[in-house]
């Protein structure tokens, strides 16, 4: 058996807010073996957006292990956890969140300039994304002249563009219409078929269809995991 | 590699300051402001200042000059058209006395001048002669054109030659080396010009002998065998006599270090021999050169003030901006963390930012800064000097003012949280 894409193992993270305590993950134990498709599902506020920022290293949990990758990510510092973001993880956000100052082609490179691509080679690279997601003729636009859909895609392309072996997604078709939603979903089950592992959340069961697994949460703790029934 | 990122860093800044074209002008305002006021205030000074020190510098830094001051006629009483004797001047004696009791005076040259009705070329007029010793040209630095100066033998001999200028030349020969050879009569005596010697630059101040463009240099022994010390002066209608032995002596101090105490010492013994202190005048050119330079200092030092409390204020005001972009821009950070940039590469875009910003309103206010003592010097008669230093000096100052208050909106940003800042709205 390959190597988990990500392991979890008993992850705490604890907010205080004032005299309260929010245990947004309790005690979270799960493998996402390499090459699966996740819908992590459950009510609002019971730490499936905290769960993600642990699994894309943007936040540490307070106790617990996490290996990515078969690598180990408890006492990493800042520099190397964002190196593990660069070489592992993609992001794909609800909002998008592309920068609306640079074109699509270079929203695109942005993960490549970090790795330190050779301009050139980057652009070659943003192209072929763009072919892939349908947006060739539109390297040169900016986010503001393209509509939703067409923004989540360069989303993806961006995500894409340092080759992650996980991609994490939450709520990627939230902020768009069901049509267009499907098409953002294909897309996503296209890359899992051609061997990326996706951990998406989600709160549409028409868009969990899309997974092969789903892992439902509540307060923190899983409350129900399997395949897709 | 690394240098590749630094320069597309760069075209980053510079793309996004440029999205608010607007915003970015008014931003590096101050340090334009401040740069090219303090270049165009430095280049003002700077021409005010060379002007002077050349002046004086060309009156020689070793030299001492004594002036004999003529008394302001119209205090004494003067009744109707009386012809009154005016006594004043230096002494023969004292240029005795200067010759013998100060060792460290390695020359002193005398001068006395002679006012007559002369005819110098085609031309009758008011000709003024220089009676002086051949060390004057070396002393006031007046270097010969042709011919030859004045020699000790003309002294000796009492000859009647004469030095005339290139300006003379030109104007009553029509050409700057025409002349020689030519004859000058002058008070009954009539000279053959021998040299001709570079004029005073314009630029020159009247403390060396009163120059007068066209003035004539004889040989000092001539002019006492010929004129003597009286002359009748006529001015406006009246006539004075006057009676004066040397009207200038001009001496040079081995060392720098003895000119002011031997300064001092003449101003002394003057006031011993010459009972009026109104009647000689010492001038210190060195000590002059001294204070001129003190004024310049001060006058850059008080600059140096100014300067760094504008670009303060400049800096400031891209700090407050830069701030402002990276709440603005909190997001961008987000995403960017979120992709896998570190800190230290989101320090490096924001500072890049700033120190574009600020190095640009510092070359803008170069250009302005040199443009604007170029209007001074084109309009009104004025010499301006843009010193290379301070050119280079205010663009490494702009980019200083770049990183030193580009640093903190930097940090601010590179430390914001990656969720919270992906949650920014
Ligand atoms: N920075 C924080 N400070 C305090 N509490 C927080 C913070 N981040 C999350 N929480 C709390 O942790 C819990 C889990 O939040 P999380 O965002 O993971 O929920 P979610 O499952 O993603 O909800 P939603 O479906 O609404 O997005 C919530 O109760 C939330 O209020
Ligand atoms: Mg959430």
């Amino acid at each position: 058996m390959s190597t988990p894409a990500a392991q979890l193992e008993n992850i705490h993270k604890t907010y205080h807010m004032g005299e309260e305590i929010i245990r947004a993950l309790n005690g979270f134990t799960t493998t996402f073996e390499a090459g699966s498709f996740w819908a992590i599902m459950g009510p609002s506020g019971c730490g499936k957006s905290t769960l993600l920022n642990v699994l894309g290293c943007l936040d540490r949990p307070d106790a617990g292990t996490y290996h990515i990758d078969g690598r180990d990510t408890a006492a990493l510092t800042d520099d190397a956890l964002s190196e593990i973001r660069l070489k592992y993880l993609g992001f794909i956000f609800q909002s998008f969140n592309l920068i609306p100052q640079l074109t699509v082609a270079e929203n695109i490179e942005l993960p490549l300039f970090y790795l330190g691509w050779h301009p050139e080679r980057a652009r070659k690279r943003a192209t072929e994304l763009a072919d892939e997601v349908g947006l060739a003729g539109r390297l040169q636009h900016r986010p503001y002249q393209l509509s939703g859909g067409q923004q989540q895609r360069v989303a993806i392309a961006r995500a894409l563009a340092n080759d992650p072996v996980l991609l994490l997604a939450d709520e990627p078709t939230g902020n768009l219409d069901s049509a267009t939603g499907v098409e953002i979903m294909e897309m996503i089950s296209n890359l899992n078929q051609s061997g990326k592992t996706v951990i998406m959340v989600t709160h549409e069961p028409e868009v969990a269809e899309a997974a092969r697994n789903h892992l439902v949460m509540r307060d923190g703790c899983i409350e129900n995991i399997g395949a897709k029934p | 590699m690394r240098n590749n990122r630094f320069l597309r860093n760069i075209r980053l800044g510079i793309k996004t300051l440029l999205l608010h074209k607007l915003r970015s002008l008014l931003t590096m305002l101050g340090v334009v402001f401040g740069v090219s006021s303090v270049i165009a205030m430095l280049a003002v000074g700077e021409g005010a200042s060379r002007e002077a020190l050349d002046q004086i510098r060309r009156l020689g830094s070793h030299n001492i000059i004594i002036d004999g001051v003529r008394p302001d006629s119209d205090e004494d009483d003067q009744r109707g058209d009386r012809v009154r004797l005016l006594l004043y001047g230096l002494h023969y004696a004292d240029l005795d006395r200067l010759q013998r009791g100060f060792p460290d005076i390695e020359k002193a040259v005398p001068v006395k001048l002679i006012q007559r009705e002369g005819r110098i070329g085609p031309q009758a007029m008011q000709l003024r002669m220089v009676g002086t010793t051949p060390d004057w040209f070396e002393l006031v630095d007046r270097p010969m054109i042709d011919g030859r100066k004045l020699s000790e033998l003309d002294m000796e001999r009492k000859s009647n030659v004469a030095v005339i200028t290139e300006h003379a030349a030109r104007r009553f020969f029509a050409a700057a080396r025409a002349g020689l050879g030519s004859q000058i009569r002058f008070g009954g005596t009539t000279f053959t010009i021998v040299g001709i010697v570079q004029s005073e630059s314009a630029a020159a101040g009247g403390m060396q002998t009163p120059d007068r463009n066209t003035d004539i240099y004889i040989p000092i022994s001539t002019a006492q065998e010929r004129f003597g010390d009286s002359q009748e002066i006529r001015s406006g209608g009246s006539t004075s006599r006057e009676h004066v032995e040397l009207n200038q002596i001009i001496v040079e101090i081995a060392s720098l270090d003895a000119v002011e105490p031997n300064a001092a010492a003449i101003e002394a013994m003057l006031a011993r021999f010459h009972p009026r202190e109104s009647a000689y005048r010492v001038n210190v050119p060195l000590a002059l050169l001294r204070q001129a330079e003190t004024t310049r200092r001060n006058f850059n030092i008080v600059l140096g003030a100014i300067a760094g409390i504008s670009l303060l204020v400049g800096g400031i005001g891209i700090m407050n901006i830069m701030l402002a972009s990276v709440t603005e821009r909190t997001r961008e950070i987000g995403v960017r963390r979120a992709i896998g940039a570190k800190q230290r590469q989101i320090v490096t875009q924001f500072l890049i930012e700033t120190i574009v910003l600020s190095t640009t309103g510092g070359i803008i206010g170069v250009v302005i800064g040199m443009l604007i003592p170029w209007i001074i010097s084109m309009t009104v008669d004025m010499p301006t000097y843009v010193t290379p230093i301070s050119v280079i000096l205010a663009l490494g100052v702009s980019m200083a003012v770049g990183i030193i208050f580009g640093i903190y909106p930097a940090m601010r940003a590179a430390k914001l949280d990656p969720i919270e800042a992906l949650r920014h709205e």
